[in-house]
């Protein structure tokens, strides 16, 4: 397959930043999108051009890293994948692809492709954990038997990758798909109650400082969410939220 | 210096207590006068440094990645072990212990692998603490799966995602430290030596992968929990940037590396498509649990396959080969990793491999489909002789035991993996070997830890699955916390480390000494063609099979690569910037030492042990064949050229399992 | 609870709760209206009742008054905050791909309910307005003092096509922004549960039946008069 690629280029978060074209030839259906770039780096190098900056580790649609914008949609086209995930039979020959980095204003571009996700961590410290010591003394992991459908849907919410795909694609750049998992994976869970109205009060005002947009309820990001987090997490965290805020 | 491995006195069951009983502890007003610095932020870094943290230390930690959460812990599938004996099938510490060193073929240290087995328990019961969503049976407790080589269900899991769960609860718990201000997270870091001040650690120097600023920081103790170095091959299921930098610049100022050769090739990854491929992809060990694997009888099958001809599902029962149930009926697909990998090769190389490029066995769910779908059609009380429908409640059940796998599978390799089965062969997973450590996890290097992974001490020649996981908690949660204290006690009144030292001024100075030769190089070719030419020399001559020709050859080949790669590699850009390909350089630089090391020491060993195994040494039935002499640790001590190294042996000593045959017959 | 409507989930929350009023008086609105259709006595008394009666007039009035104005202000504040969350739009950008284009643009489709209101206030409350408490004639009769004057009214004022097609564009508006509006308000405040999906279908119905109905009576007074 021959292609051309609408790459977003930027030096630095100083730069301003353009759309730069580069043709890419000889492309194999089998490729991953990410071996894409790696083959369009491979030419750079050689032609002694400075390569396209993008994260990416794992490469199997894990550890969140990969983080782009392809044709208008956070991960590309396909469903229930990131970017590492995606391959290039998704595309047709001719095909003009479009890619960008994650945008939001809370996740400046660092370089290129690259952003910035670190307020995501910040939103964790706020509340993102059971306030538990390593001991080797604290109680037997089946001394309370927990229901096993809150079981299975606090791991659906534990799911999240943490990739930013839901801040992305949401119109109003929210971060609240991230968040509602969060809350919701303690929330369902009997060790998360003691602290529940803390973190969530805790997690929603750092979400806030950090500039993300409010939830307009598209539903955007569940449809791109590589992992499936469902928006029930998001109204879970609202009632979570209100009950902590009446409890004061 | 003679290697003293500090295991402590008495009857194994009791040394562990009686350490902690005797070491030296820091009172908590002093631990706030201490400094530690923890290396990558995995199962055994992230869960070290918050537990330090707890403790009152002021731990600085360093991640290359862009949050501590993305460590390639997360990528483990299967499950972590623990000797709860919840099933109350006869589980016990004693048996995880056992399976632990049989399955790492004899070549472990006996009171580490019992520490491990014994505070496995403590790891799930503070996992639970934390909020870790472990699967569960409808009574509402933890359910449990089996792993290979063992006949027990100790396995605890969430999904296929456990990896993930178990570092996302390591991760909030760092969270949490770091929100205390305890913990100071340095993300997008990359660790670019160590510095030793008067014989001990004190410091590290980094580069910050965004600004290219090469940064000093000191502490009382540094501690590595950096991860394998499996990327040595280019191609394996390890991340893109998993690397040997950290753990190798440690052995260049004095940590000794222990068993580099011993590598684990994981039996069910995807087979790989083409030239173009970046990674390997593995499908969770927890799929032998329900599938087969086999290759035709024929070799006209074979080709027929690969001509396209014919399709796997045509082939008849009796012209398949069963190769794992025919040679080793009691343990049949759950043998261990390296026996299943050694076996697929075997096949693969007699000319029975299923793809176009004869490197694929299959792994088969037609069979779990029917007796899933019969007890499902009993208990419902259908047609249990309706094929058809049999199949589909059986595809309902496995999808429900790993769909997300299945999923994975059908969008790299675009089969769906119900219709057809799926192709699978072996890829470099997990290093056993690396930085030598003593019973304290403290290196030869006095101050400078290693944990996980990044150390030799716990799975010998070969790791059990849902093993690693296991020792990277165990590690940072349990012992290292405790084993540091004893370290750190000397150091209460030493006052803060001085990053103003010559020998900070030299570190720093070698640091940039090379990045300044990479960036000024102007060769023409890229970082990538080096790493690819290594990967294929070393998948070659010290893959799953060696012998003494291939290894003395590789070991020049590399030497010949890496001068090659000094003189003529390619780094675009400067260091003040985020730069991966001079990132990339680094890495590469240090793969093209070890590498080395590595062929060196599969070299030395000769016999065949878990994951080193040497054709020369097998027996008549081509098992793997243990020799008595060779039951040592090779702990490699750094003298200017990898080939240079000098060996230093620790003897293995067995005093509570005999050392056997290892069979799984 | 101090500070909650700065939160962005408290925010949610106002504009739900906001919401949920309005489709309350939403409701009540139209089965007022359709009275006319079926009989012009039910529709005058009522009308008359709902006119002079003090708790409707002195307590209701002011709270949908508060109400109409909170949800604009409170969306449009909300719009700011959430067009700052990204400043560089995107090149390329396949909304369409995971959301409605109701749900994308419920500030528009406010726009124009705005829009309609402010017509729909100069056109029947500023001369109610006027008639009862700036000249005083709480009487609700003609002129010629033969029975009640609204139904006259209401007729009168679907004459002119030209209004008549802009209150149907107004009502169209109004249900693209119900279609994403109800089942969002739920949304906002928690309900997410086994109920949701009977809730969709009976959001829909809503959303698109009462703007409908309000189109229906426009029609029917405009071409049976």
């Amino acid at each position: 397959m021959n292609l051309t690629l609408k790459i977003w280029r930027q030096k630095n978060a100083n730069d301003k930043g353009k759309m730069v074209d580069y043709p890419v030839t000889d492309v194999s259906p089998d490729m991953s999108f990410l071996e894409m770039l790696d083959v369009l780096n491979e030419s750079l190098v050689q032609k002694n051009e400075e390569p396209v900056a993008f994260d990416h580790d794992c490469r199997e649609g894990i550890c969140g890293m990969c983080s782009l914008y392809i044709n208008g949609e956070a991960h590309g086209p396909d469903r229930g994948i990131t970017t590492c995930q995606l391959h290039m039979r998704m595309f047709k020959d001719g095909d003009t692809i479009t890619i960008e980095p994650f945008r939001a204003t809370a996740f400046p571009v660092i370089k290129d492709l690259v952003v910035d996700r670190s307020a995501f961590d910040r939103i964790q410290h706020a509340g993102g954990f059971i306030s538990v010591n390593t001991s080797g003394n604290t109680i037997d992991a089946n001394a309370i038997p927990i229901n096993k459908h809150d079981a299975d849907e606090s791991f659906e919410a534990a799911m999240c990758i943490g990739c930013g795909a839901c801040v992305a694609s949401c119109k109003n750049s929210s971060a609240m798909l991230f968040v509602g998992a969060k809350v919701s994976q303690f929330a369902l869970l009997p060790q998360g109650q003691v602290e529940a109205t803390d973190r969530v009060l805790n997690m929603v005002k750092q979400m806030d400082e950090e500039g993300f947009g409010n939830c307009t309820n598209t539903g955007a990001c569940e449809v791109e969410c590589p992992k499936g987090i469902s928006l029930e997490n998001i109204a879970r965290m609202n009632r979570e939220y209100l009950k902590a805020s009446l409890k004061g | 210096m003679a290697l003293d491995s500090k295991i402590p006195k008495g009857p194994l069951a009791d040394k562990w207590t009686n350490h902690k009983n005797n070491i030296n502890l820091v009172n908590p007003a002093n631990k706030r006068l201490i400094d530690v610095i923890v290396v990558g932020t995995g199962l055994a870094g992230g869960s070290a440094a918050a537990t330090l943290a707890e403790l009152g230390y002021n731990v600085k930690a360093f991640c290359f990645q862009d949050s501590p959460r993305r460590a390639h812990s997360i990528a483990a599938q299967g499950g972590i072990n623990a000797a709860k004996n919840y099933q109350g099938d006869g589980d016990s510490t004693y048996r995880l212990f056992y399976d632990t060193v049989k399955g790492g073929d004899y070549r472990s240290r006996e009171a580490n692998v019992y520490r491990l087995a014994e505070v496995s328990a403590n790891i799930i019961d503070q996992c639970v603490a934390q909020g870790v969503p472990f699967a569960r049976e409808y009574g509402g407790l933890l359910d449990n799966r089996s792993f290979g080589g063992v006949l027990v269900s100790r396995t605890f899991y969430a999904a296929g995602q456990t990896g993930q769960q178990l570092l996302l609860g390591a991760y909030s718990a760092l969270n949490r430290q770091i929100g205390r201000g305890k913990v100071k997270m340095y993300n997008r870091h990359e660790m670019l030596d160590v510095v030793v001040v008067d014989g001990k650690a004190r410091g590290i120097i980094t580069r910050n992968l965004v600004t290219g600023e090469i940064e000093r920081h000191s502490a009382h103790a540094v501690v590595l929990g950096t991860g394998g170095y499996g990327n040595v091959f280019f191609l394996s299921t390890n991340a893109m940037g998993s690397n040997v930098t950290a753990a190798w610049k440690a052995h260049k100022r004095g940590a000794y590396f222990a068993n580099p050769c011993y590598t684990q090739i994981h039996p069910t990854c995807i087979p790989v498509s083409g030239d173009h491929q970046s990674k390997l992809t593995l499908m969770s060990e927890s799929l032998r649990n329900d599938g087969r694997i086999w290759v035709p009888k024929h070799k006209k099958d074979v080709e027929a396959i690969r001509a396209g001809q014919l399709k796997p599902t045509q082939i008849a029962e009796e012209d398949r080969d069963y190769y794992l149930e025919r040679r080793y009926p009691a343990f049949g697909n759950l043998v261990p990793r390296d026996v299943a990998s050694r076996a697929a090769k075997e096949r693969c190389d007699a000319g029975y491999g299923v793809n176009a490029t004869g490197e694929a066995v299959y792994l088969d769910f037609a069979a779990a489909f029917m007796r899933y779908g019969k007890e499902v059609a009993h208990v419902r009380g259908l047609d249990e002789n309706d094929d058809a429908l049999v199949k589909k409640l059986g595809q309902e059940v496995v999808k429900t035991k790993y769909g997300n796998l299945f999923q994975m599978y059908e969008k790299i390799v675009d089969q769906n993996p119900y219709e057809t089965p799926m192709m699978i062969y072996p890829a470099v997973h997990y290093t056993m070997g690396g930085i030598w450590v003593d019973y304290n996890l403290q290196t030869t290097v006095p101050g400078l830890y290693c944990i996980g992974e990044a150390n030799f001490s716990d799975h010998g020649a070969n790791r059990l699955g849902a093993s690693a996981l296991m020792q990277g908690l165990a590690d940072g949660y349990f012992v290292l916390p405790y084993t540091i204290g004893d370290y750190l006690a000397d150091d209460i009144r030493t006052g803060p480390i001085s990053t103003d030292s010559p020998e900070f001024d030299e570190a720093e100075k070698s640091v940039r000494k090379n990045i300044e030769h990479l960036i000024n190089n102007n060769g023409t070719h890229s970082v990538d063609h080096f790493h690819k030419r290594l990967g294929k020399i070393m998948w070659n001559k010290c893959g799953m099979a060696r012998n003494a020709e291939d290894l003395k050859s590789a070991i020049n080949e590399i030497a010949e690569l890496r001068a090659e790669f000094w003189k003529d590699v390619r780094v675009p850009g400067t260091n003040d910037e985020f730069n991966e390909e001079l990132a990339k350089a680094l890495r590469v630089a240090d793969f093209l030492e070890l590498g080395e090391l590595f062929a060196k020491d599969a070299l030395l060993r000769e016999e065949s042990a878990g994951g080193h195994f040497r054709e020369e040494y097998q027996t008549a039935e081509g098992e793997a064949m243990r020799i008595k002499e060779f039951q040592y640790v090779a702990a490699w001590e750094y003298k200017g050229e990898p080939k240079d190294a000098v060996l230093h042996k620790e003897d293995l000593v067995y005093e509570n399992i005999e050392v056997k045959e290892r069979s799984y017959k | 609870m101090s500070g909650i409507l700065n939160s962005s989930i408290g925010r949610k929350v106002a504009m739900a709760l906001s919401a949920f009023f309005l489709m309350i008086f939403l409701l009540q609105h139209f089965i007022i209206n359709f009275l006319s259709v079926i009989n012009p006595d039910t529709f005058n008394e009522v009308s008359h009742f709902m006119g002079t009666n003090p708790l409707i007039q002195y307590v209701m009035q002011p709270i949908l008054i508060f109400g109409v104005i909170f949800h604009f202000v409170m969306g449009f504040a909300l719009e700011i905050k959430n067009r700052r969350a990204r400043q560089i739009s995107y090149a390329r950008n396949n909304g369409a791909a995971n959301s409605t284009w109701m749900s994308r643009n419920m500030i528009y489709s406010g726009l124009f309910i705005l829009i309609f209101l402010i017509i729909h206030f100069i056109d029947f409350w500023i001369p109610e307005i006027n008639t009862k408490y700036i000249q005083g004639d709480m009487s609700g009769l003609l002129a010629d003092g033969e029975g009640f004057r609204y139904y006259e009214e209401l007729v009168h004022k679907f004459e002119p096509i030209w209004r008549v097609a802009l209150y149907c564009l107004g009502f169209v508006f109004l249900a693209l922004h119900l279609l994403h509006g109800f089942m969002s308000a739920f949304q906002s405040v928690g309900a997410n549960n086994k109920y949701t999906n009977a809730l969709k279908g009976f959001g829909k119905a809503y959303s698109i039946l009462v703007p409908l109905g309000f189109i229906v009576i426009a029609l029917f007074h405009h071409f049976n008069h």
